[in-house]
């Protein structure tokens, strides 16, 4: 047992932890985007009918959520003003520069450019629709284009099709690197692993379906429509099968990491067992993984009444998300409480109202919801005869 | 003291007239500092510190460091021949105001058990990770070895703090910009040493040139076992310790 | 849609001509004028061959005794203002009581060959130039450096 009750050392400069709550969020947002776009293919590409009636919500979700992704990081940059500088000089070697650009074509040449064709006709007949300062909105989200033609729609179709082939690498380049950025620092042993962009990736997908699911639930209940159980069914068959991927994951970190016991282990070891116990043993693995996964587990052996299924597979999405936050969580706060030296530990000291405090994380969780409320009345999510069941 | 002598030198102004021609210019327009005349390390003999602190005193004082952060520091090991996987170490305030004796019943005891000081600083690594990991180029190796920061481009990412497993850089608490050991390079490129060499009142830290033929670290280094810390990174560090145990992390 | 694109990039590729700083890219990916401004910076310790261009007499006492490679700024602190400009004021000495202690207060830490003592036991709460002097602290020694009889 290490002597950590008579020392406990950190080099000097490490008092300070460097990366807060806001770089917690970061992860996390761009995995509810990854995850959402996965759903989204999974009608457009895979043709699972099923699911068709969150496809567009799963859009517009990812989209809302990816308007928001830069503001953490603008906001925990010593100068934000500087920013640009990423895009006008990137350094090739790094990781974070590259992202830019992984950032900025995930947005305008998939997520963007998917959700333009597949509401073009709608934007078209909105524009000639509607009145005052909404038409002009819609006159300049139609690009100039007015040809709702058959031929042309067929035309937005396929061009569709080939656009979320190609973003389904793009969204898990958009996640995987982020799992990159953490996974290819030497000096760090928590991060350090090939393995991080992978358990990014499938915990960014369970993340995203999630929360589709659960804001479908939520958005078919305040229309006063009826949930469709096939859809729910479908998304929590993925849902279930990605979380094991996901877990099976994670736990092979685990078993790698106790099994080689490298010199990091120790002091990883001890950390895990003691300050991370709670957000990680606790709360990722327990009721963030394994609760969800029983729960789900239990919806696909045995069969149970519609109703019953519905809100398990609730109670498992919201576990879900929890599971996952917390997953970024222990990442990135569990890999700045420990030292570089390997004899000591600091703590996070979260506040509410600071510049990176809880407050901004609270808001900035939230904020999507209200973009996507915005976008839905701008882009209906489902047409009117269109119940949220075909 | 000889009062005419030193009032005749003053007066001649031979000393200020060289003072003032070290003091002016830059690498590029010095008429005599070329960045590809040298290749910039450090060496510390591990031996030698008394974990006096005045490298660190001195450091703070010539670069303006801000409280609490330290671009170079000493750390006291406390190892046990038993476990040496485990040592006991501290760095009161980085060393800056030296080591109090440890008070009794905290620490190691027994015949097995040794002490000793570390310096610590930038290893100014020639396959820096710290660099690499820069999204926009703000911290950079010169062409003579020094690894730098450019103030009035760094974002204050943090990236490269997350880097560097020495744990050497900080974020400067006002101007949110990473800082770390320049090496002196404003001294370096005059012909002076760095403020830590100057200080050091036993010749353990020593500012080495390797494009210097005639600098002592050759000799020395043929004649000495030297270590990188962390060599398992493979940073190409260039602070070169001797006689440096094991246990030090 | 592509005419979107193609706009956005020729506008950001002019925007960029405008922005990029001219010396980045010179030695590498960085500013070159960096490295300018980082050695255009004040000099706080004048170092040892500067002290020593004027206090030659000094250099005289020190270089034959135990201190001889202690540089003058180790225990005088930064002095690049003084040599700047030598007759704005005479730097103010340390007190020995406290500097002395500061590298020879002992410590098990210290390496076995550096000589330490406990101070209040050695000195008695006297200033350590009472018996030592600081140039060359060998008692006797800095006599014979000088040349005196003392």
């Amino acid at each position: 047992m290490p002597l950590f009750h008579l020392n406990n050392f950190l080099y000097p400069n490490e008092t300070e932890m460097q990366w807060s709550i806001l770089i917690v969020l970061y992860p996390f947002i761009t995995g509810l985007v990854a995850g959402a776009f996965i759903l989204a293919s999974l009608e457009r590409v895979f043709r699972v009918e099923a699911v068709k009636p969150t496809y567009r919500l799963a859009l517009l979700t990812a989209l809302s959520f990816l308007l928001v992704a830069p503001m953490p990081l603008q906001l925990h940059l010593g100068h934000p003003e500087r920013s640009l500088e990423m895009y006008l000089t990137p350094h090739k070697s790094s990781a974070m520069a590259m992202f830019g650009f992984v950032y900025l074509w995930y947005l305008m040449a998939v997520l963007v450019l998917e959700i333009w064709l597949d509401y073009r006709r709608d934007i078209v007949l909105l524009a000639r629709s509607s009145k005052g300062f909404l038409r002009i909105i819609y006159k300049i989200m139609t690009l100039g284009s007015d040809n709702i033609s058959p031929r042309s729609l067929e035309l937005d179709d396929r061009i569709g099709y080939i656009v979320t082939i190609i973003g389904i690498p793009s969204a898990f380049l958009l996640h995987g690197y982020v799992g990159f950025i953490f996974g290819s620092i030497k000096a760090n042993p928590w991060w350090s692993s090939p393995l991080m962009p992978i358990v990014f990736i499938f915990s960014a997908m369970v993340s995203g379906i999630a929360a589709v699911m659960l804001l479908y639930m939520l958005l078919t209940k305040l229309r006063g429509q009826t949930i469709s159980i096939d859809c729910v069914d479908a998304i929590a068959k993925y849902l279930f099968y990605i979380f094991i991927i996901d877990f099976s994951l994670e736990m092979l970190d685990l078993i790698h990491r106790i099994y080689e016991a490298d010199e990091s282990f120790r002091s990883l070891d001890f950390m895990v067992h003691t300050s991370l116990w709670v957000p990680h043993v606790i709360i990722q693995i327990l009721l963030g993984t394994l609760v969800p996964i029983t729960i789900l587990g239990i919806t696909q052996v045995f069969p149970l009444a519609d109703s019953i299924r519905k809100r398990m597979y609730a109670i498992a999405g919201c576990f879900t998300l929890v599971g996952i936050f917390a997953m970024r969580w222990n990442v990135v706060i569990g890999g700045q409480m420990f030292s570089k030296s390997l004899l000591g530990y600091t703590q996070y000291n979260l506040r509410f109202g600071s510049r990176e405090g809880l407050g901004i994380a609270i808001f900035l969780t939230v904020l999507p919801l209200g973009i996507l409320f915005v976008l839905a009345k701008l882009l209906p999510l489902w047409h009117d005869n269109e119940s949220a069941t075909t | 003291m000889n009062m005419n002598r030193r009032f005749f030198i003053t007066l001649t102004g031979a000393a200020a007239v060289a003072w003032e021609s070290l003091r002016a210019g830059s690498p590029e327009s010095a008429p005599n500092y070329s960045v590809a005349d040298h290749w910039w390390a450090m060496l510390i003999d591990v031996d030698k510190c008394i974990g006096c602190g005045n490298c660190v005193r001195a450091c703070s004082v010539e670069n303006n460091v801000p409280e609490g952060f330290f671009r170079t520091w000493i750390e006291r090991y406390q190892v046990d021949d038993e476990n040496m996987t485990e040592p006991i170490v501290d760095s009161p305030h980085g060393g800056i105001n030296g080591f109090p004796p440890r008070a009794s019943g905290l620490g190691l005891a027994g015949p097995g058990v040794k002490e000793f000081f570390v310096p610590k600083m930038c290893n100014h690594c020639i396959d820096s990770p710290c660099t690499q990991v820069c999204p926009v180029g703000a911290t950079f190796t010169t062409p003579d070895g020094v690894t730098l920061v450019d103030e009035k481009y760094c974002l204050g990412c943090r990236y490269c703090v997350q880097a560097c497993p020495y744990g050497c850089r900080f974020i400067h608490p006002e101007k949110q910009v990473a800082q770390k050991c320049t090496l002196c390079y404003h001294r370096i490129t005059k012909g002076l040493t760095t403020a830590c060499c100057e200080a050091c009142p036993t010749g353990s830290r020593q500012l080495a040139d390797l494009k210097n033929p005639k600098d002592p670290i050759h000799e020395f280094m043929k004649t000495h076992s030297v270590q990188v810390l962390k060599p398992q990174m493979a940073t190409g560090a260039k602070a070169f310790y001797a006689h440096l145990d094991g246990a030090v992390r | 849609m592509a005419g979107v694109f193609l706009v956005g990039v020729t506008i950001f590729l002019c925007f960029r001509a405008w922005f990029v700083p001219k010396s980045f890219g010179k030695y590498g990916h960085y500013r070159a004028d960096s490295m300018t401004e980082m050695a255009a910076l004040p000099i706080v310790h004048a170092g040892h061959e500067t002290c020593e261009a004027c206090h030659s007499d000094v250099l005289d006492v020190k270089k034959t005794g135990k201190h001889a490679g202690v540089n003058c700024e180790a225990c005088h602190g930064p002095q690049a203002k003084h040599a700047d400009d030598p007759g704005s004021g005479k730097p103010v000495l340390p007190d020995t009581s406290v500097l002395c202690a500061r590298c020879h207060e002992a410590n098990a830490a210290k390496p076995k060959w550096f000589p330490a003592v406990n101070t209040s036991e050695h000195s008695m709460g006297l200033p350590c130039n009472t018996c030592h002097k600081p140039h060359n602290p060998k008692i006797g020694d800095d006599a014979a450096a000088k040349g005196e009889n003392k």
